[in-house]
């Protein structure tokens, strides 16, 4: 079978502009949720979130493009720049043809979405932008990065709510593993810190008002933050022939459905989903040594997802480290999978394994190596990334040190 | 003819469990009356709508709300105070 390397990677996200800073910002345990700013936030009862700091859409793009580019798309395509120029991938006509690019979000262009929602309903407006479908729609970011690149092959948007970003990366792994293509561009994105994205999280009632803190027995909800990640995959002989870094392997990957409640996690099909990956990358228990958690900070999730770590890792468990980069991050929905598979990166390239910040008090139900708030270093050779998803659909990643 | 709080909030119930409100007992827990958490989510939202008030009710850990869930009666407590802090 042939073996799928990471070349390339990129991030833009409330821990940094790029995957350098926000891994360094994972490595030093830094917050970066803080006070939301966007109009009408006066009207919600959620007032924090993982939101980029002084982002400006002209500092990175032209007029004309960001009348086309909804901000998920522009994050997206930041991403997707930094992972390009890194891996130092030309691609040639041949490569154009068959490489692709597949990314997860869960809501697409909501920025569009809310501003001309307004425009309409609140502001009686009986026009709108032309351009506001092509904004929205939640392949638009997918479209942009293959026009960026001239990427000819398969390109399309996975949209599994929280699980969107592993899934995306699953399956252009798989593509490039089959024989389909050389090369993919892979990760995720997700702009939903508006009005009206947060005020639809709000009625759900799983959201915390003073922070996330995953695993501590005080955590009372998840934080919604902002970003994308973009990973350039490879097949190996064709990375090593032109002497690209390589950053990792992904060497597994399975997707399971609980088919039993469409918000309530199961314990179940997250074991699946773990003991699928393990299986599918040949990997035995107690070669994993870190999991990068779902982790979202609720009562629900953070029980049940340790639960199912118990059961598929028995007494290996307790060797391993498991942590939650959303208590830094926030929880990016369709893009967090993307920003979290930095964390594994830096745990296998770097022996750095990031910390589950903010947390305060001992969860008996979460008594596993949780990082609590300072990173701890450890040679790990493999590492799971989990991301269980309302709906029930989960989506884990396997990768090992190359 | 005023219906009273209890009433109403008994008909909201009532209608997450698919049951005629003369059927829901004031000592019936959630449980007892199968309202799992997403019904409850919706039950919450009603009595907000019904009385124009802001229930202090959090789904991720609900046994840990200031919402006393503990049964019909202390749900329709609850709902009484906040309508008579509005009020005041």
């Amino acid at each position: 079978m042939r073996r799928v390397v990471i070349t390339g990677q990129g991030a833009v996200n409330a821990l940094g502009m790029s995957a350098d800073e926000t891994m360094r910002a994972m490595a030093e345990g830094r917050c970066g949720i803080g006070p939301l700013e966007f109009k009408d936030v006066e009207r919600l009862s959620i007032n924090i979130g993982g939101q980029i700091r002084g982002y400006r859409a002209e500092d990175h793009f032209s007029r004309q493009e960001i009348v086309l580019f909804d901000k998920f798309t522009q994050l997206a395509l930041l991403a997707a720049r930094e992972a390009m120029e890194q891996s130092g991938l030309q691609v040639t006509d041949a490569l154009s043809r068959q490489a692709g690019v597949v990314l997860g979000t869960a809501g697409g262009g909501l920025q569009t979405q809310d501003e001309n929602y307004r425009s309409v309903y609140e502001d009686g407006k009986n026009r709108v932008h032309p351009f506001v479908v092509p904004r929205l729609m939640n392949n638009a970011a997918a479209s942009h990065v293959s026009m960026a690149y001239r990427l000819q092959g398969p390109s399309y948007t996975v949209a599994t709510a929280c699980a969107s970003s592993n899934h995306a990366i699953g399956q252009a792994f798989q593509m490039v593993r089959s024989g389909m293509t050389d090369v993919m561009l892979t990760g995720g994105s997700e702009s939903m810190l508006v009005f009206g994205g947060i005020k639809a999280w709000e009625g759900l009632r799983v959201m915390s008002k003073d922070g996330c803190r995953p695993f501590s027995a005080n955590r009372n909800g998840m934080v919604q933050g902002e970003g994308a990640a973009v990973f350039v995959l490879e097949e190996y002989e064709h990375a090593k022939a032109r002497g690209a870094e390589i950053l990792a392997e992904i060497t597994g990957f399975a997707m399971t459905s609980d088919a039993s409640d469409i918000v309530m996690p199961n314990k179940v099909g997250a074991v699946r989903a773990m003991q699928g990956a393990l299986a599918d990358a040949g990997l035995n228990l107690d070669e994993i040594g870190y999991i990068n958690a779902h982790g979202t900070g609720t009562a629900a999730n953070d029980r049940t997802e340790c639960a199912a770590v118990r059961e598929v890792f028995g007494d290996h468990a307790d060797a391993l480290r498991i942590s939650s980069t959303k208590s830094m991050h926030g929880h990016l929905i369709g893009g967090t999978g993307a920003v979290e598979l930095l964390a594994c990166i830096m745990a296998l390239r770097d022996g750095v394994i990031a910390p589950t910040i903010n947390h305060e008090e001992a969860d008996p139900d979460c008594d596993l190596n949780v990082v609590p708030n300072v990173a701890q270093e450890a040679a790990v050779s493999a590492v799971l990334s989990n991301a269980f998803a309302f709906g029930g659909l989960n989506a884990v990643l396997a990768l090992q040190k190359v | 003819m005023t219906t009273s709080v209890k009433d109403q909030v008994v008909e909201i119930i009532a209608e997450q469990a698919v049951l005629d409100p003369r059927d829901v007992a004031m000592d019936a827990t959630l449980e007892d009356l199968g309202i799992d958490s997403l019904g409850l989510v919706e039950a919450v939202f009603a009595i907000e709508e019904t009385f124009d008030i802001q229930v202090p009710f959090n789904a991720n850990d609900p046994a840990q709300s200031e919402f006393d869930i503990t049964n019909v009666a202390s749900m329709v407590a609850a709902v009484e105070k906040l309508v008579a802090q509005k009020a005041a």
